[in-house]
């Protein structure tokens, strides 16, 4: 393959990387800010609400781990692939990648500790963990992927470009904020739609109801964060699959409406893979656009590893990925069965 | 501090923090694998207590490896931005491939093996185990591979074009001579973690006076333990004594530095130890082996070491000048009292635990009579066991880090000309006391979490479901797991 072509498909990998992260780990996020709210049982019984809170957290908890891979491979896979990407990225975003460091420390740690104590304290305490852990990196991915796509001043000279603009603050400009909230609410509804997909009983209307809420709002973010975004750098293709996008996601709340719990998760599954999509796709052939005037962006062509490192790797991603696809989509299979709050046992040790 | 000083401790604090867990990962998983491997087929009870006493002390300590391994995968772009456009051709493939090869495997079989209690059947569960060690083996190996390239960097080119450090050979990299003995070094030294730690935790369960009819089965707890850490001690040790021999070839510096040695000398001594600043002005040592430096570095007690100075005058004539290679600080000398009593502390530490193996397995042998198999110090012995190759592992890394200094990449880029360039002190002092906050107050909870769990003890453990096939058909009952 000539190098063009291995750039161009690591591009292309490094997005598939980063769409099977947002689709998996977005409902897993939705989930974890959830428990707070379709967590909480109507008729106010403090037992009720536990035992709803654990079997929301039961349905992503043979999952999540795996599904965060996905960023870490995705990270992997930029410092190997494109190592000017990820050195003016990760040391640009300095502030805001710490802060969603923080938050997946403290969910991970919420997720897998939360059980293994006994005092109300204790369960409250990891719940707020995995709540803030799961809202923080929900909106700041958003934040992240407005700015990359639209631009970020940048000084030096190509492809050894940093980072210019103010902490944190250049970041939170207008549209790094609503795409934060479009990823916030995107990832509120594919939370609540997974919760309906894998849980039956009054647990699985309040999820439905909440997902028919949250993806209007979706609706209305996704739409000026993406045509935002595709008035400044976008192509036709971008446009197209903004459209696509947004028709999967209506059809998806379509579907909540005629109680197809499974067309509605695929739906907003699609919609987020091909708002990613359509966010590399604009973003394509820069990594990092500038957005002072007349300044060097970092592009798939200077930003890249050589001939031979692409090579290597592209080997391993077309024989591991399959794999790694295969044994994590049996998982799903593993546990495909719905849940209610009648099969969450009473809490104890083992 | 500037951001380089802040980006240098911020790098030790973490990674040493981390590597706390990890050993104690790779080595349980195999042993809990052990455990469900021998329940699958014995169905013996003990078994089944001891796969899930242990599993879930296992799991405990997992979490915090997990989260504390990517803020270490964040940190070369974060801190570290030059090193990473610098030698990212080389030193990313290794960590892609972590990635890709080995946290899909560990994170997805994980979740199975946590949630596959009466979900899927027996075979395939204690199997997911398995798969959860062989994905923490082949993880360390890749970035051990990436630790070997910094060491002795292997495999590349220089080009002036892109000026950077380019991959010419993967496979080289993968096999660096420096590779092949590091890895079954941290291999071993982490079997013999995870083995102190069960037997650590059996013993003091044995010691108990309730402990009753359970004893035998934290005996064989014990005992196990006890085997691991006594042959992967032993292991250990000669791994090491290879891995000296590379390091005197390809870092000469470090070599000198483990010893204090600052003129080049045949039938080098080799100090157990002693007293004074170490800085070559007069030597004190209490207690010498005359020859052994040179038989640790070459094989042969006669054979030549070279000193500190000779090898700082070389660097300084072959480096100063160089784009990436200047260093303004260190005159391409480590910290030589912080290498000679961590490479002092790593072995001592390491013998320690070898003789508390040794030790427990004497006091638990066949014939020892039921009140001989509690005798006091066990109690000591149990507490003490697993801290001994825990801190000898926190030692080792810091003698052969610190001992690269002021190389990031040996030879090629020193650690001045690697850090991000426009990231302030501020921001890397703010990430840092975030961090040690943070990973303090993690210590806290998950040590006494782990207290709480050992203290349960396996005999907390319901009796195994022997009904566990016939449950995975009943769709209302109780799930055997949940969060």
């Amino acid at each position: 393959m000539s190098y063009e072509l291995l750039q161009n498909l690591w591009f292309l990998l490094i997005a598939v990387l980063w769409i099977g992260y947002f689709c998996l780990e977005g409902f897993d996020m939705g989930v974890g800010m959830l428990i707070g709210l379709i967590g909480k049982d109507k008729n106010g019984d403090p037992q009720e609400t536990e035992r709803r809170k654990r079997l929301m957290l039961t349905t992503i908890g043979p999952h999540w781990d795996g599904n965060e891979v996905w960023l870490l491979t995705a990270g992997g896979a930029t410092f190997a692939a494109f190592p000017h990407w990820y050195a003016t990225l990760f040391a640009g975003f300095y502030l805001p990648l710490l802060l969603i460091l923080v938050a997946l420390i403290l969910r991970a740690m919420g997720l897998e500790y939360r059980g293994k104590g006994d005092s109300d304290t204790w369960r409250r305490n990891w719940d707020i963990a995995i709540m803030v852990g799961s809202f923080l990196p929900a909106l700041l991915w958003g934040v992240a992927f407005a700015n990359i796509v639209n631009g970020v001043p940048m000084t030096g000279s190509a492809p050894a470009l940093e980072y210019a603009g103010t902490p944190v603050l250049s970041l939170l400009n207008p549209l790094g904020l609503i795409g934060g909230l479009t990823t916030l609410f995107l990832f509120l509804t594919h939370g609540a739609l997974f919760v309906a997909l894998k849980t039956d009983g009054q647990i699985r209307h309040d999820a439905r109801a909440f997902a028919l809420k949250a993806g209007l709002v979706t609706a209305v973010c996704a739409v000026i964060f993406l045509g935002w975004t595709n008035v400044n750098t976008g192509t036709a293709l971008s446009w197209a699959l903004t459209v696509l996008a947004a028709v999967c996601l209506l059809a998806a709340l379509a579907a909540v409406k005629v109680a197809r719990d499974g067309w509605a998760f695929t739906g907003t599954f699609v919609c987020t893979a091909l708002a990613v999509a359509s966010l590399f796709v604009a973003l394509f052939p820069d990594v990092m656009p500038n957005s002072i005037a007349g300044g060097q962006p970092l592009t798939i062509a200077n930003a890249s590893s050589s001939q031979y490192t692409l090579q290597i790797m592209t080997g391993a991603a077309v024989v591991f990925v399959p794999i790694v696809l295969g044994y994590q989509i049996w998982t799903y299979w593993v546990f495909r069965r719905r849940l209610t709050t009648r099969h969450i046992p009473a809490a104890a040790h083992y | 501090m500037d951001a380089l000083d802040l980006a240098r401790w911020q790098f030790a604090i973490t990674t040493v923090y981390h590597f706390l867990f990890v050993p104690i990962t790779i080595g349980m998983s195999a042993i809990v694998a052990g455990f469900h491997t021998a329940w699958v087929r014995t169905h013996n009870p003990q078994m089944y207590r001891l796969t899930k006493f242990f599993g879930k002390l296992f799991v405990i300590n997992f979490a915090l490896g997990l989260v504390t391994g990517i803020v270490q995968e964040f940190q070369f772009g974060m801190n570290w931005s030059d090193y990473s456009r610098f030698v990212g051709d080389i030193f990313g493939a290794p960590l892609a491939f972590e990635a890709l090869l080995t946290f899909f495997l560990e994170s997805t079989f994980l979740g199975l093996w946590i949630f596959g209690w009466g979900r899927i059947p027996e075979k395939l569960h204690a199997a997911t185990m398995w798969l959860v060690h062989i994905g923490t083996v082949m993880s360390a190996y890749f970035i051990l591979a990436a630790n070997s390239f910094m060491q002795n960097p292997v495999g590349f080119t220089f080009n002036e074009k892109t000026n950077r450090a380019e991959l010419t050979d993967f496979v080289a990299v993968l096999t660096n001579k420096v590779q092949l003995v590091t890895f079954p070094h941290v291999i071993t030294a982490a079997y013999m973690t995870g083995g102190a730690v069960v037997m650590a935790v059996a013993l003091w369960h044995l010691r108990r006076p309730m402990v009753g009819a359970n004893a035998p089965m934290y005996r064989s707890a014990a005992r196990v333990g006890a085997v691991i850490t006594l042959v992967a001690s032993l292991g250990v040790i000669v791994t090491g004594d290879l891995q000296g021999k590379v390091m005197t070839e390809v870092q000469p510096m470090k070599m000198a530095a483990a010893e204090g040695l600052y003129e080049n000398q045949t039938r080098a001594p080799f100090s157990i130890l002693s007293i004074g600043p170490l800085d070559g002005s007069k030597a004190t040592r209490i207690i010498e082996v005359p020859g052994l430096l040179s038989f640790l570095g070459h094989g042969s007690f006669d054979a030549e070491v070279k000193g500190i100075n000779p090898v700082r005058d070389e660097y300084q004539a072959q480096f100063s000048q160089g784009k990436f290679t200047q260093d303004a600080t260190t005159a391409y000398t480590p910290n030589i009292p912080t290498t000679y009593w961590t490479f002092r502390l790593m072995m001592g530490l390491g013998f320690v635990g070898l003789a508390i193996a040794l030790l427990v397995l004497w006091g638990t042998r066949k014939g020892a009579a039921e009140n001989q198999l509690a005798p006091k110090w066990w109690h000591w012995a149990a507490i003490a066991a697993p801290f001994m190759p825990l801190f000898a592992n926190s030692f080792g890394w810091i003698f052969t880090e610190v001992g690269r200094q002021p190389w990031i990449v040996h030879n090629l880029m020193t650690v001045q000309n690697a850090v991000s360039p426009r990231v302030s002190a501020a921001e890397v002092a703010v990430s840092m006391v975030i961090y040690t906050l943070l990973y303090a107050a993690l210590a806290v909870v998950e040590v006494k979490l782990f207290l709480k769990y050992v203290r349960l003890g396996a005999e907390a453990i319901p009796d195994p479901d022997h009904d566990a096939d016939a449950a995975r058909d009943d769709a209302d009952a109780p799930l055997a797991y949940a969060y």
